[in-house]
């Protein structure tokens, strides 16, 4: 048999073949579907009852409400009902205000190592931290993928990136990836993207989940780690008692990659996004001295808990600016749970944090935290597209947890390593 | 069958990198898409959904529809009547969405266009010509695997015919 990338693997076992290769047309069974409340039942439902079909295996469908959570509006708290409604009516597994769908997933242990998973959402690849092929579509995909448990996939080609070198201190998986978004661009819809090497495997869970989620930005497929022992312990931690086949789920060591990046990752600044584009990235230093009146710690990428540890480390015993804010909204209320008992949580309060809502909320423009015109703010999510977070003349710019919280104790953008000495 | 597709109108030309917050941007996710289409690329082109006419054939850079998997970037654009969206590169979601709520989406590295300039778009045949420079470009063909979707008008209407009539 010729050797196979891991995500060529998971494609051939989902389409019941033997073996792929890149710019095959393959139909693979999905052996996970996710779709969340605003682009699930509410765009969804009128559809499948036209088609009069019903949902192919709903053991197999998870709906997890985090957009519009809470709801700040009648339009939101409407959608909120349906979904539930929907979700019940249908006998889906269905997560409500709980948290933000790529990292529910996780903590529940759906997705598992060697799965073709499909979510309602573009940052889906995020389910690759566990080794799991997940991609993202639309809510009309969404439909036909609910009524036949298949999607239609063009065999990507495979980006390997490599990372050696452990991070240094204030650096973070997301300072890679905005490092990544700035030398590769935004348009590899080519790739799916491997991450490995040695810092890599020293990443935790949550960190792996950044790379993959954010290769959304990258423009790729989708993204994967390879499990191993940490994606076990993780699964455990999550319910999930079966062994991993480690010898199944790799790449071949002779599998052909169309290309290999490889990053030092000890000799990596923390790093900024500019407006309007993660692909603006550069050295924090380039950026030192603009002002902003936001700090924002939230998002799938961005709030989970190590990243309000990563905030907290920052923060402890300092205080936000004058006329800065820092909002924080965790990413699961199972993590908010875990910092309040660990004193995570107090540690960013007495910094004069303020606390939002679990969810995906200013993220998107869509809960708390929205921008004025003519505001600044410095995010740790994943995108920075002009009108996202509220005003289309509001200016974003992202980093770590580290380097957002740096910002709001300086009032202006700052290294996060002159904090943490 | 389904009558051959072919769209013809003004190019209203954009750069690279259209995301789908410009589309469809987050702050009016939650209205009706009538609502939300009025907000369509006011980021970049604050008129543009004023003076979009149907049948009018958006073009765009690298990237274009970059960003979330919402459809409304797609919808915003059906809604307002843009026959066609041509650009040298799509997002990948973005290009599965359109094809699937049938959105002629093509990829055409040479186009050349200014604004009002008078397109025709073969989708099927993958042509593009732009009648105001009496040029025509040769596109990306779509996937066959795609095309028979695309002919039926969408996803669901193509599920539509193969799940047969409504057993009820
Ligand atoms: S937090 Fe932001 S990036 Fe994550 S799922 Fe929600 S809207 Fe998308």
């Amino acid at each position: 048999m010729p050797a196979m990338t891991l995500p060529e693997k998971i494609l051939a076992r989902a389409a019941g073949l033997d073996t792929v290769r890149p710019g095959q047309i393959v139909t693979c069974a999905i052996d996970l579907l996710m779709m969340h409340d605003s682009g699930g039942p509410r765009r969804v439902a009128a559809r499948l009852e036209r088609l009069g079909a019903r949902v192919w295996d709903p053991s197999k469908v998870v709906v997890v409400s985090d957009h519009f959570v809470p709801a700040t509006d009648l339009d939101g708290a409407e959608i909120l009902a349906l979904t539930r409604r929907w979700a019940a009516a249908h006998g889906l597994t269905h997560y409500d205000g709980i948290g933000i769908c790529h990292v529910v997933l996780q903590e529940h242990g759906h997705v598992r190592p060697g799965m073709f998973c499909v979510g309602g959402d573009s940052h889906s690849p995020s389910g690759g931290a566990v080794g799991a092929y997940m991609v993202g579509v639309g809510a009309t995909e969404i439909t036909g993928a609910l009524v036949t448990g298949t999607l239609w996939i063009k065999v990507p080609e495979t980006l390997r990136v490599r990372i050696d070198g452990a991070l240094a201190p204030g650096v973070a998986a997301k300072d890679v990836m905005l490092h990544l978004c700035a030398t590769l661009g935004m348009n590899n819809d080519r790739y799916v993207v491997e991450y490995g090497g040695s810092a890599v495997a020293a990443l935790s869970m949550s960190e792996r989940l950044v790379l993959c989620n954010m290769t959304a930005e990258l423009g790729g497929e989708t993204g994967i780690v390879e499990p191993d022992t940490a994606t076990e312990a993780a699964l455990r931690a999550a319910g999930v008692p079966d062994a991993i086949d480690y010898a199944r789920w790799r790449s071949d060591p002779d599998a052909p990659v169309a290309r290999t990046i490889a990053i030092d990752g000890s000799r990596l600044p923390p790093q900024v996004a500019a407006p309007h584009s993660p692909a603006n990235s550069r050295d924090v230093g380039e950026a030192e001295r603009v002002r902003v009146d936001q700090a924002y710690i939230g998002a799938c990428t961005g709030a989970k808990l190590s990243d309000l540890r990563m905030a907290a480390q920052v923060l402890r015993g300092r205080k936000v600016a004058k006329g800065t804010r820092l909002l924080i909204a965790p990413a699961s209320t199972a993590m908010t749970a875990e910092a309040a008992r660990e004193g995570t949580l107090a540690t960013l309060t007495e910094a004069g944090a303020i606390l939002l809502p679990t969810g995906c909320g200013a993220c998107a423009g869509m809960g708390a935290g929205m921008l004025a015109a003519g505001e600044t703010c410095i995010a740790s999510t994943a995108r920075n597209f002009k009108g996202r977070m509220g005003s289309p003349d509001a200016r974003v710019w992202l980093g770590s947890p580290y380097t957002v919280a740096a910002s709001a104790i300086a009032g202006h953008i700052a290294d996060p390593r002159s904090f943490l000495a | 069958m389904s009558a051959p597709i072919v769209r013809r109108g003004r190019a209203f030309v954009f750069g690279d990198q259209i995301d789908t917050d410009v589309l469809a941007p987050g702050p009016y996710m939650k209205k009706p898409l009538s609502e939300l289409a009025r907000h369509c690329m006011e980021a970049v082109d604050p008129g543009f959904a004023s003076r979009v006419r149907p049948g009018d054939i958006v073009v765009g850079g690298v990237g274009f529809g970059i960003g979330s998997s919402r459809e409304q970037a797609v919808q915003a654009l059906l809604e307002l009547g843009v026959g066609a969206v041509v650009a040298k590169g799509f997002a990948r979601i973005f290009y599965r969405n359109a094809l699937n709520l049938g959105l002629p989406a093509l990829v055409c590295e040479d186009l050349e266009a200014s604004a009002g300039d008078e397109i025709e778009v073969f989708p099927v045949e993958g042509r593009v010509i732009n009648h105001t420079r009496r040029r025509e470009y040769a596109c990306e063909p779509i996937p066959a695997a795609l095309m028979e979707v695309v002919a039926a008008g969408g996803l669901v209407p193509w599920l539509e015919h193969r799940l047969g009539p409504r057993s009820g």
